[in-house]
Order: C-alpha cells, then structure tokens, then sequence
C-alpha cells in the first residue's frame, strides 16, 4: 500500500457504491445468534414466571407471577451472595489494577530478553482456569500446601487457608488478581505506547520531578485504556463461576458463593429450572448496565482518538 | 529490531531493568513452573514438605494419565482421554473457524454496508458474549435435552460459535474500519460485488487481525468449562472437563496425573504466549483499543 488513490468520489456516488443493505452480510450472524443466544434467553425470560424443574419435565409449569423474582428479593442468602460478588469484584479489579500497572511499568521499555519475560507474565490469563483453579487448590492445602508451608515456621501449626470465610475469599482473590493482573497490564501497555516521548522529553527539560511527568504526561494518556480495563474486568469478575467451583466450592458454608455459582446451585443441583432463570436475569440486568457504561467508555475513546 | 535489543544491552540501566524483569517474571511465572514440575514428580516428592525442588524426573503420571491399569495389574484400559484431547482440539478449530467465517462477512456488512440502527446492534451484539455464561446455559441446557441434541457435537460446536461471533464481529469490524476504503471504492466502480471485495481486497489485507481474532477465540473455546461441562456428554467431553474427573477420583486427588494432563493442555498455550504476542493485545480487548 505504497500508493494512496486520490480519486475524489463525490458523496452521492459513495452513497451508492457502499449505500447496499447489509442484510445479506449480516443475517446469518444474526440467524445464529437469534437460536443459540436469543431465543433460549427469552424462554428464560419466559419460563422465570413459573415454578418449573427441568428434570421433571412431565410435571406441568406453574404460574407464579413474579413469584420467584419476589422470593429472591425476600431471601436473605441471595443478598449474601451479591455481596460476595461484590466484595471479590472490588478487591480482585483493585488488586488486578495495581499489579498489572506495575508490571506494565516494568516491561514498557525494551530490554534483552523481553519477548520471554512477557511469555512468563501472559501465560497466566491463557491458562485453563480448572488447571488454575485445582493447582491453587493444592497450594493452599493445609498439609501438603505451600502456603501452609511458608506459614508453619512462625504459627508453629498447619494453617488452612480455605478454613475461614474471610482467607477463603482471600484465596480466591489472590488467584484471580493472579491470573487477570496481565490483561490490566496489556492494556496499559498499549495506553503507554501511546505516551508521544518528546512531550516526556520536554517534561524533563522543564525539570518537572518524575511525579509531575506521569501526572500531567503518562496518566491521561493511559486513562482511556485504565477504564476499558476497570470495566472489562468487573464484567468478567462478575461471571467468574471456574474458580469458585475448582477452589472453594463455595465454602466455607456458603461464604464464597457467588452469584453464578447460585444459579449453578439452584439449575443444576436442585434442579429449580424457574428460580435460576430469575436470579439469571436479574444478573444479565446488571450485566446490560455494566456493558452499556462499557460500550459508552469505548465511544469516548474514539471520538478521542 | 535486533540492533535496538543490542544498544538497549550496552545500557547498563536497561541490563538492571532487565534483570528486575526476568526476576519478576520468574516468580509471577512460579505457579505454572511449579505444575509442570509437579508433572515429573513421583507422588511422594510432589507430596514432600518442605517442597523438593531437585528430584529424579519420572514420566510414569504422562503414561498414567492416558492408561489405566486394572486391579490385579493385568490388563491396562484407555482413560479416553486422547479422545478427550481430540474433542478439544476439534471442537475449538470448527467452532472458530465457523464464528471467523460467519463473524467476518458480517463485520463486513456492519463496517461498510447500511445497516439501520447499527450502534443498537453492535451494542447488543457485545451484550450478548458479556452475559454470565451460566445464565445462558440453564436454557440452552433444557433446549438441547428437548431437541435430543444433548451431548452431541452439534449442540457444542454451535454454542462455542456463537459465544465466539460477537467477538469475531466487533475484532474484524475493527480491523475493516482501519482499511484504506477507497480502493475498495475503484472495485465498486469497476463493478465489484461486495462479496468479492471482502475476500479478494479486504480479508488479504487483515490476515493479521484474522490470526489475532483466531487465537484468542480459540484460548477462550479450548479453556472453556463450563459449556463442557454442562452440555458435553461422555462422547464429547473436552479436556477441562476430563481434569476435574482426575481431581474428583476415588483415592484424592492425584496429583502428578492433574499436573501431566494440564501441562500437555498448557503446551499451546505458551507457545502462542511467546510468538503471538503481538496478535493478543488487540484480541484480549475485542479490537476495541485502536492501534
């Protein structure tokens, strides 16, 4: 593409070439995702007004009303387990934040050997998260754990970090900010890339400390990509079900369940096919809000750039 | 590329820095060193407190992992799971290759095409791969016992492309938008149909956005658990899946077979970590930071 064509091509005659409807080209895409996405969602929809379980399918529906949304709403376990979402969201993003800017911080510049080093930090977000879930497991076994290993020679006792609700949560935390920490750190990467040198250049001839350079140079340079990452990663928090199932399973009690981890519970062990899709959608409620501020951030950052 | 590697050695500021980074690197990467050792541990070593880190390498949990030997030690069964690596491996490439092909002549469409309410659309699109996969599965769970396709490959491979879709439309969507449009519009006038010009001017153009849409649509299919789990049958059964089988076994958890599986499934993985970099970037936030 060494050559660019001039050629002038009047806004009407534009309109024509490229004015064809785009049903063709998007139908089928949309056919698919109408009878894998849509449809099942509105029968879940549909079926979240009645009392139905999917392993008696015999057993006519009932119809409740919004019984199930109002049994939700009354039941102080599911309020529990907004909040342990809640918690493990704010505490995993914070942590994901932090270490993925100081990891971006640490591999920006070129260096021998940086293909390696960042080999070393991104494998972490490619791994299956059952592998994740199950060795992080084993860490924190309370016998044969390194945790429990690196905690022994000061306590003098076996410790178990899965033992209490507050360590477990902990536990999961640190897995997750373990493995999501290197997408926080691509994305500020590709903020930092953005960084135009000669203005840091011109910061230091100006003497600005180096406090003042990333306050008035590096940071609103990487505050779009900042808050792609914050959002993404809260939405994909949200959903997070593998490493609850893998590490804690919940426990101890119930004092990990998540929100997808209920509706887990609630579809495919006690088989309440209605419930599930009520607490589902009021979960994929949050979720379209959550998206939307998204998508809002991503129309910013275009008319930005 | 070479000679700025070489000039950032001589500094010897950067050779800290790159001695910090290796070092961090290290111990960000310890917890997947520590699986693949594991791998090579004879189970009281694995087992060891305080860990062992030197120990006579084995391969005897590799072996376990694919064979089962019967009680009395005289006849040895399959695990199934080299079919389970199979499925894996099948039902990542067809259900990326169909959400590329499908996702692509869309992209097409929503970039260059008239699309009314187009912003509504994609917005709904990326809604659509945002929602808690849980909440998509009680129904497609109940669909799929109602048509009899529970557990088949069918079911698998169409709910993989069509969680995969919307991120092939909006990655390839971006990268169509970045294309120089108009040469595109010389085809038009020399009577191109638009078909044409997607395959013959555009796709050419974006073999790299391909690639990067490709990869992290397959890391995400060929990590998945819980569509597997949920909608998979013996048959069809994908490797995470097959892991916490070996987790759940009779005897506790056996370790060293657990670690062997996941480092033969990490294999992939680390390779496209170290020469595919590039490629993640754009793909790990659906194409929507431009370059």
């Amino acid at each position: 593409m060494t050559t660019s064509v001039a050629v002038k091509i009047p806004d009407r005659a534009r309109g024509q070439l490229f004015g064809a409807h785009a049903g063709p080209f998007i139908g089928p895409a949309l056919a698919v995702l109408c009878v894998i996405n849509v449809l099942p969602f509105l029968w879940s929809i549909g079926i979240s007004f009645f009392r139905f379980r999917a392993d008696r399918l015999n057993t006519p529906p009932k119809f409740l009303w919004f019984g199930n949304y109002l049994d939700l709403i009354d039941d102080p376990d599911v309020w529990e387990h907004f909040t342990n979402t809640g918690v493990m969201i704010a505490s995993s993003v914070l942590i994901q934040l932090v270490v993925g800017a100081l990891l971006a911080f640490l591999l920006h510049r070129p260096f021998p050997g940086r293909r390696l080093v960042m080999m070393l930090v991104l494998t972490p977000m490619l791994l299956s998260t059952v592998a994740v879930g199950t060795f992080f497991s084993l860490f924190y076994d309370p016998t044969f754990g390194i945790v429990s290993a690196l905690v022994r020679p000061f306590t003098g006792a076996a410790f178990a970090p899965l033992g209490t609700p507050l360590s477990a949560m902990t536990s999961l935390v640190v897995a997750d900010a373990w493995m999501w920490s290197p997408f926080v750190m691509m994305l500020l990467l590709a903020g930092l890339d953005g960084v135009p040198p000669y203005l840091l250049e011109a910061a230091e001839i100006d003497r600005a400390s180096p406090w003042q350079r990333f306050w008035t140079v590096t940071f609103p340079a990487v505050r779009g990509v900042l808050l792609l990452a914050l959002l993404f990663r809260t939405i994909e928090s949200f959903n997070m079900f593998d490493l609850i199932y893998t590490i804690t399973n919940g426990g101890p009690g119930v004092s990990t369940e998540s929100v997808s981890t209920e509706i887990y519970d609630t579809a495919f062990v006690l088989f309440e096919t209605g419930r599930a899709s009520a607490l589902g959608n009021l979960s994929v409620f949050v979720v379209i809000v959550l998206t939307r501020v998204y998508f809002q951030a991503i129309q910013l950052r275009r008319e930005a750039a | 590329m070479q000679d700025e590697a070489l000039a950032a050695a001589r500094s010897p500021a950067d050779l800290k820095r790159a001695v910090i980074a290796t070092l961090v690197g290290l111990v960000y990467f310890f917890p997947v060193i520590w699986m693949i050792l594991a791998a090579f541990k004879t189970r009281p070593d694995a087992l060891a407190t305080p860990p062992k880190l030197l120990f006579t390498p084995t391969l005897e949990h590799f072996w376990a992992a694919f064979h089962r030997v019967s009680a009395d030690g005289a006849q040895v069964f399959d695990t199934g799971l080299g079919r389970n690596f199979a499925n894996s491996l099948f039902i990542s490439l067809t259900s990326v290759a169909l959400a590329l092909i499908v996702g692509a002549i869309a992209a097409y469409g929503f970039a260059r095409l008239r699309v009314v309410g187009r912003d509504y659309f994609m917005f709904y699109v990326l809604v659509l791969r945002m929602v808690p996969p849980i909440t998509a599965i009680v129904p497609l769970y109940f669909l799929f016992r109602v048509t009899g396709l529970g557990g088949s490959y069918v079911a698998i491979i169409s709910v993989y492309t069509a969680f995969n879709l919307p991120f092939a439309i909006w990655m390839l969507k971006s990268f169509i938008d970045e294309l120089h449009q108009p040469i595109e519009e010389a085809a038009r006038l020399d009577g191109s149909s638009h078909l044409k010009i997607l395959l013959r001017i555009c796709l050419p153009q974006m073999r790299a956005g391909l690639a990067a849409t490709a990869i992290i649509a397959f890391v995400f299919t060929w990590n998945d658990f819980l569509f597997s789990l949920l909608l998979t049958s013996v048959d069809t059964r994908t490797v995470p899946v097959a892991m916490t089988r070996v987790v759940g076994a009779d005897v506790g958890v056996d370790w060293g077979v657990f670690a062997a599986i996941g480092t033969i499934y990490l294999m992939p993985v680390l390779l496209i970590a170290f020469f595919l970099q590039g490629q993640l970037l754009r793909g790990v936030t659906f194409g929507t930071v431009p370059r």
